[in-house]
């Protein structure tokens, strides 16, 4: 298997004259994996997260993803990127208000031809219907607005956005969080299955230890993140 | 660019209310100035046109504003009288086609009387070429016949037939009556929206009939009556105007000035139409300020929607994160923004379109009888077009600042905000 993410000598602070919050020397995610990065609230999780996405750009080392050396591309060309290849799902809000179900889906194809081209076979409505039902959401519900949807719900639909297009790699920042305990190990089941089926890397961050078990990996952040005093903030 | 848009209108029917309060400030505003603009452009139409098809208006010399006043409008009272030998010589011009004599002087419970010839409902042209009409009856005949302006028949509430006694001079309330000598109704004309309609219509020989046995300027100790009025000559001694009409437009100006340079008497000849818009402009002041300060409410308007949009900001960061996250560029949340700015602007432009043409329909009649104003439901003019695209433009200027905020904003929040 290749590797989907490299990155090597990492640092990064917010502010130049601050002490870097990360400083990674070596970490590499293979394509396909199911990695649960866990770590302490604080602990530089988001950050992490924030420098594979090309949100930011860290001060020194470099980043590659899918091939791509981050750090090579305007900030234009990164937010292109991402959208061609990095389906997002947070801890809540992730949906549209004033979408249906099935709009909030299909948008990640306004914002990408290419994951737009990478549906083929069927239609943009073809293909949520697709992956809502793969998640157990179907019937008139697909139709209604969001917010008449439960979290439960409205975490499946995120995830169902995630992976609409099929993306090389998907990030979850705590997704799980406000779900009910029981319905944890239900949803990355069903994102596993998903994930499996499109060969979709995905980057699962939590603090839920329960949850590690059910990963190939687990990297947890205070082994790797050489910034060794962490403040809480 | 356009899925954005189409973004757009779906967030703003979300939030309905607001939109629809905002739609509504625009629409009213707009429909203020557009409306003002109208009338405006109406009225000056309409005042401006208040007589036409006569090229001259002859009087004695005073200022052009006063003849027009007195002459046309009936308002104050001329300084000096011509003479009929004036009076023959103009007519006499061989450039001159048709001369209408006008005397007055004479009122009837505060309106008006006109002493003419029946030739005046011919030559009187208003609105371009518009010629007067009777609704009943027909023009004097008699010396005892008058003919009624609409609004005289309506406020008075006369019909043919009707005995009216006038007064002389042009007081509301006037304590000299030519009560020996009433007049009866024998036609009543169709309203113009001019101040025909406020008029009284006489035979030059009838004002002179009144006015038998009152050369010394007061009521005569013995009058009278009707009957021994007509024995007399009736031929009037001097008139207050004339209006001519000439063979050729281009010999205005040489008529005008034989008519100002005529030796026998000082007289002054003025082209209605220029006169009138002199006029115009003087009181055009108070239109100006109208205008300026219904500007100042479509301003307000926008600046209303500014307010709106900016303080939905706040609430709308996480919307945008979101789009963001799933793959939406910086510019593409700004368009967002300024889209929905150019959204309400531009319903707001067309309800207010819609708002005054409906209430031009509702009260178009209305307005023609109240202030005698045709407000016809012709499409607008290039000059409220020019100003209709120009809020459209101020719209989309004014929807950049919160796309720019926006953007700004996206920039620092990232993907995610922190709340």
């Amino acid at each position: 298997m290749s590797n989907l993410i490299e990155l090597s000598d990492i640092q990064f602070s917010w502010l130049p004259s601050q002490p870097p919050i990360i400083d990674i020397p070596k970490l590499t995610i293979k394509r396909g994996e199911r990695i649960f990065i866990s770590g302490d609230s604080g602990s530089g999780k988001s950050t992490l997260l924030s420098l594979i996405g090309g949100v930011n750009l860290p001060q020194s080392g470099s980043i590659s993803v899918i091939d791509k050396p981050l750090h090579t591309l305007g900030n234009a060309q990164r937010d292109l990127f991402r959208a061609d290849h990095i389906g997002f799902i947070f801890q809540i809000f992730n949906l549209i208000p004033y979408l249906s179900v099935i709009d909030n889906v299909t948008l990640p194809c306004f914002f990408s031809k290419k994951r737009k081209q990478n549906i083929q076979q069927s239609s943009l409505e073809d293909e949520a219907i697709r992956l809502l039902s793969d998640l157990r959401l179907t019937g008139d519900i697909i139709y209604k607005p969001v917010t008449q949807l439960s979290t439960g719900q409205q975490q499946r639909v995120a995830a169902a956005r995630a992976l609409m297009g099929k993306p090389e790699l998907i990030i979850a920042d705590e997704p799980t969080s406000s779900l009910d305990t029981d319905r944890r190990a239900d949803f990355i089941n069903l994102l596993f299955e998903e994930c499996d089926h499109q060969d979709t890397t995905l980057l699962f961050v939590s603090h839920d230890k329960a949850l590690e078990s059910l990963f190939h990996h687990t990297i947890s952040l205070a082994d790797i993140n050489q910034a060794a005093t962490v403040e809480d903030f | 660019m356009l899925f954005m848009f189409q973004l757009t209108l779906k967030s703003i029917k979300n939030r309905k209310f607001t939109a629809i309060l905002t739609t509504l400030t625009i629409a009213l505003s707009v429909c203020l100035l557009i409306g003002v603009q109208k009338i405006r452009y109406e009225a000056k139409n309409s005042f401006t046109n208040t007589i036409s098809g006569t090229d001259l208006i002859v009087g004695a010399r005073s200022g052009s504003i006063q003849l027009l006043l007195y002459s046309v409008f009936r308002i104050g009272n001329a300084t000096n009288n011509l003479s009929w030998e004036s009076y023959l010589d103009i007519q006499q011009n061989r450039k001159v086609k048709w001369a209408v004599p006008l005397s007055l002087g004479d009122s009837h419970k505060g309106f008006r009387v006109l002493g003419t010839r029946a030739t005046y409902f011919e030559h009187y042209l208003y609105q371009g070429d518009k010629a007067l009409e009777f609704t009943q009856g027909k023009p004097f005949k008699g010396v005892f016949d008058a003919v009624i302006g609409a609004e005289v028949a309506k406020k008075l509430g006369y019909q043919l037939q009707d005995n009216i006694v006038i007064s002389h001079g042009a007081g509301e309330i006037s304590f000299s009556k030519h009560d020996n000598m009433p007049f009866t109704v024998t036609g009543i004309l169709k309203k113009t929206g001019t101040p025909v309609d406020q008029t009284i219509h006489v035979s030059l020989s009838a004002i002179e009939a009144i006015h038998v046995g009152w050369e010394s300027g007061a009521s005569p100790r013995h009058k009278i009556s009707a009957e021994q009025a007509l024995k007399q000559d009736l031929a009037p001694k001097t008139i207050t105007a004339v209006m001519l009409g000439l063979h050729r437009k281009h010999s205005i100006f040489s008529v005008m000035r034989s008519v100002n340079e005529y030796p026998e008497e000082p007289l002054l000849a003025i082209m209605p139409g220029i006169a009138l818009q002199e006029l115009w402009q003087l009181v055009g002041v108070a239109e100006q300020a109208l205008l300026v300060i219904s500007g100042f409410v479509v301003l307000t308007g926008l600046m209303g929607m500014l307010t709106v949009i900016l303080s939905s900001l706040n609430e709308r960061r996480r919307e945008m994160a979101i789009l963001r996250s799933v793959g939406a560029r910086p510019w593409q949340i700004a368009t967002l923004l300024v889209s929905e700015a150019f959204i309400f602007t531009l319903l707001g432009i067309l309800f207010g379109i819609g708002l005054l043409y409906g209430l031009l329909w509702i009260l178009q009649p209305w307005m023609f009888d109240q202030f005698g104003l045709y407000m016809p439901m012709t499409f607008m003019h290039s000059d409220a077009l020019w100003v209709l695209l120009s809020i459209l433009c101020m719209g989309l200027v004014i929807g950049l600042i919160p796309g720019y905020r926006a953007y700004k904003t996206t920039l620092t929040d990232g993907l995610t905000i922190k709340v």
